[in-house]
């Protein structure tokens, strides 16, 4: 239980009568990255508005290190750090003020503002622009202005929402490295509508589509639905398909378009080395065999246009 | 917690021209009225040749300086109010108090407080100014007393009013226009009954209660109606936020 850091239970939120979030539970655990996929108007902004309380649920409740939202609202949000969609910055002012305000309004002492500034600081990068003003800035700076804000008081949460979004790529990664680095001592809800974001930051990924959870589970799942048993073969001197079909553990061949064959196997089989085998005894001319990966833009389609969420999770 | 919102309230408005800019000219426009008050004060008091037409130069010259102030007042609040909460509405970082653990309550009668701060520094400078004439003259400070709390209360009541309007829209500007044309009607309401100073419409209005506090007169029940008014208006506030975060 104390291990718990968030508890969502059954959210929902109407906007006149329109369910813009229906019924979301979940749980995170202390020292979790959790992605929240979903596509545009899906609902993701909504429920993390609703976590931080900056939006009353029209039923349910969420729980912070099982204190209420709410019902204990200062308590709950002391908790959390919240870098919003649109970032909340004061752009009149300078780095520093702006951080030092962050951090009295979460009610840090005196005495230890500065360090929690200078830490907040020196974690995202920015001690070299402390006493410039954040209008100046560049929108990568200005977004990890907006991330120190949310890290300012060590808070068992941090909430941020779509935190790469219009950086440049070198941006995006430090930031996905501060990201990571966040998650290891607290708990990361992020949202994102970029897959391999997904994939290299996030332990647990939540994909939700028109106000609902279509899949909630750990990023391995995600990963293994997305590998299956299939090869991805070319030869250049192409085989008979009856000939591949009779390679042990063979189950299935499609030949597609220049040259290639998708080869799927049974369960618990690996053919590729009695491929290799048999192509240089018939003189296949093999160049190239490669696990066939369905990519995770067609599991995220086939979860939100299909709803196959329900047999994901189960698997 | 409501002092932090306030400081930083503060350092916003500080951190624009608009601020120091709005402080110099109406520091200006005072010390000119008090400048041409005391040159006038001769001159009519040594037209007045009956002792009933001579009064103070406390009086004189504080009518001209206190009647000036919450005539400007009026122009000058909605300046400084408009962009309390329809800014950060605007820029979107009402987020940024909404997520942090503060009440509601705090957070509107902290920036109440940032506004009323800003403004008290005028109300201070008109006091000093006026106290220098003790210098050769020997001047009526309960006068000045009065007239101090009856414009703090006067710019409390027109920033509660104010803060109301720019949490009604995200538009700085239309805050402004709104608050100002409200101000307008409630202070000059009793002009509209002057012919039946009792009337209840008239009670309503601003300048009415302002007048016992202009004549050197701490009345009681002027201070519940500048209180209840402020409350009103604060607690219409709080509503107006609480309304955002359950509808959305």
């Amino acid at each position: 239980m104390s291990n718990i850091t968030v508890e969502a239970i059954e959210l929902t939120r109407l906007y006149g009568g329109r369910a813009a979030v229906s019924d979301v539970s979940f749980n995170l655990k202390k020292g979790e990255v959790l992605g929240f996929l979903g596509p545009n108007g899906a609902g993701k902004s909504t429920t993390m508005k609703m976590l931080t309380g900056n939006l009353a649920p029209s039923a349910g409740s969420v729980k912070i290190c099982g204190i209420d939202m709410i019902e204990n609202p200062k308590e709950a949000k002391a908790l959390i750090g919240y870098l919003p969609e649109m970032r909340p910055l004061y752009k009149e002012l300078t780095v520093d003020e702006y951080l030092t305000i962050a951090a009295r309004l979460h009610k840090l002492s005196g005495k230890h503002i500065k360090k929690a500034v200078d830490n907040a600081k020196a974690r995202c990068g920015l001690s070299h622009m402390s006493k410039r003003l954040i209008e100046n800035l560049s929108n990568g700076y200005q977004q990890r202005v907006g991330i120190a804000q949310a890290i300012i008081h060590s808070p068992m949460v941090v909430i941020l929402d779509e935190p790469t979004v219009g950086l440049d790529p070198i941006q995006i990664r430090d930031i996905r490295a501060l990201i990571k680095e966040i998650g290891n001592e607290h708990s990361v809800i992020l949202s994102t509508h970029i897959l391999p974001e997904v994939e290299m930051v996030c332990d647990h990924v939540q994909i939700i589509d028109k106000g609902r959870l279509v899949f909630n589970g750990g990023i391995d799942v995600l990963k293994r639905t997305r590998i299956g048993n299939k090869l991805l073969v070319g030869f250049n001197g192409i085989p008979q398909i009856e000939d591949l079909l009779a390679i042990q553990g063979v189950t299935e061949v499609e030949q597609l378009e220049g040259g290639m064959m998708r080869v799927r196997f049974a369960e618990g089989e690996n053919p590729s080395r009695s491929i290799v085998e048999t192509s240089v005894r018939k003189g296949w001319e093999l160049y190239q065999i490669a696990p066939d990966q369905t990519s995770l833009e067609d599991v995220f389609v086939q979860l939100t246009y299909h709803d196959a969420g329900a047999e994901l999770a189960a698997a | 917690m409501i002092f932090n919102i306030a400081r930083k309230e503060l350092k916003s408005m500080f951190a624009s021209p608009m601020g120091w800019i709005i402080l110099a000219l109406l520091m200006f426009a005072f010390g000119t009225y008090y400048l041409n008050g005391v040159n006038d004060y001769f001159e009519v008091m040594s037209g007045a040749i009956r002792p009933a037409e001579r009064y103070g130069v406390t009086q004189f010259v504080g009518q001209t300086v206190y009647g000036l102030a919450s005539f400007i007042m009026l122009f000058a609040v909605p300046l400084l109010s408009m962009r309390l909460i329809s800014e950060e509405r605007r820029s979107q970082t009402l987020p940024f108090l909404f997520s942090a653990p503060l009440s509601l309550t705090e957070i509107v009668i902290g920036k109440f407080v940032g506004l009323l701060t800003f403004l008290s520094i005028l109300i201070l400078y008109i006091a000093l100014m006026l106290s220098t004439l003790n210098i050769w003259s020997d001047i009526d400070f309960g006068y000045i007393v009065a007239n101090s709390l009856g414009l703090l209360l006067l710019v409390a009541s027109f920033s509660a009013l104010g803060l109301y309007f720019s949490s009604l829209t995200s538009q700085p500007v239309v805050a402004a226009i709104l608050s100002f044309i409200a101000l307008f009607a409630l202070m000059i309401l009793d002009r509209f009954f002057a012919g039946d100073p009792s009337n209840t419409m008239a009670q309503l209005s601003l300048m009415k209660h302002f007048q016992s506090f202009a004549g050197g007169l701490i009345d009681s029940g002027d201070i519940a109606y500048f209180v209840l008014f402020i409350i009103t208006f604060l607690v219409l506030t709080i509503r107006r936020l609480d309304a955002d975060r359950l509808r959305g």
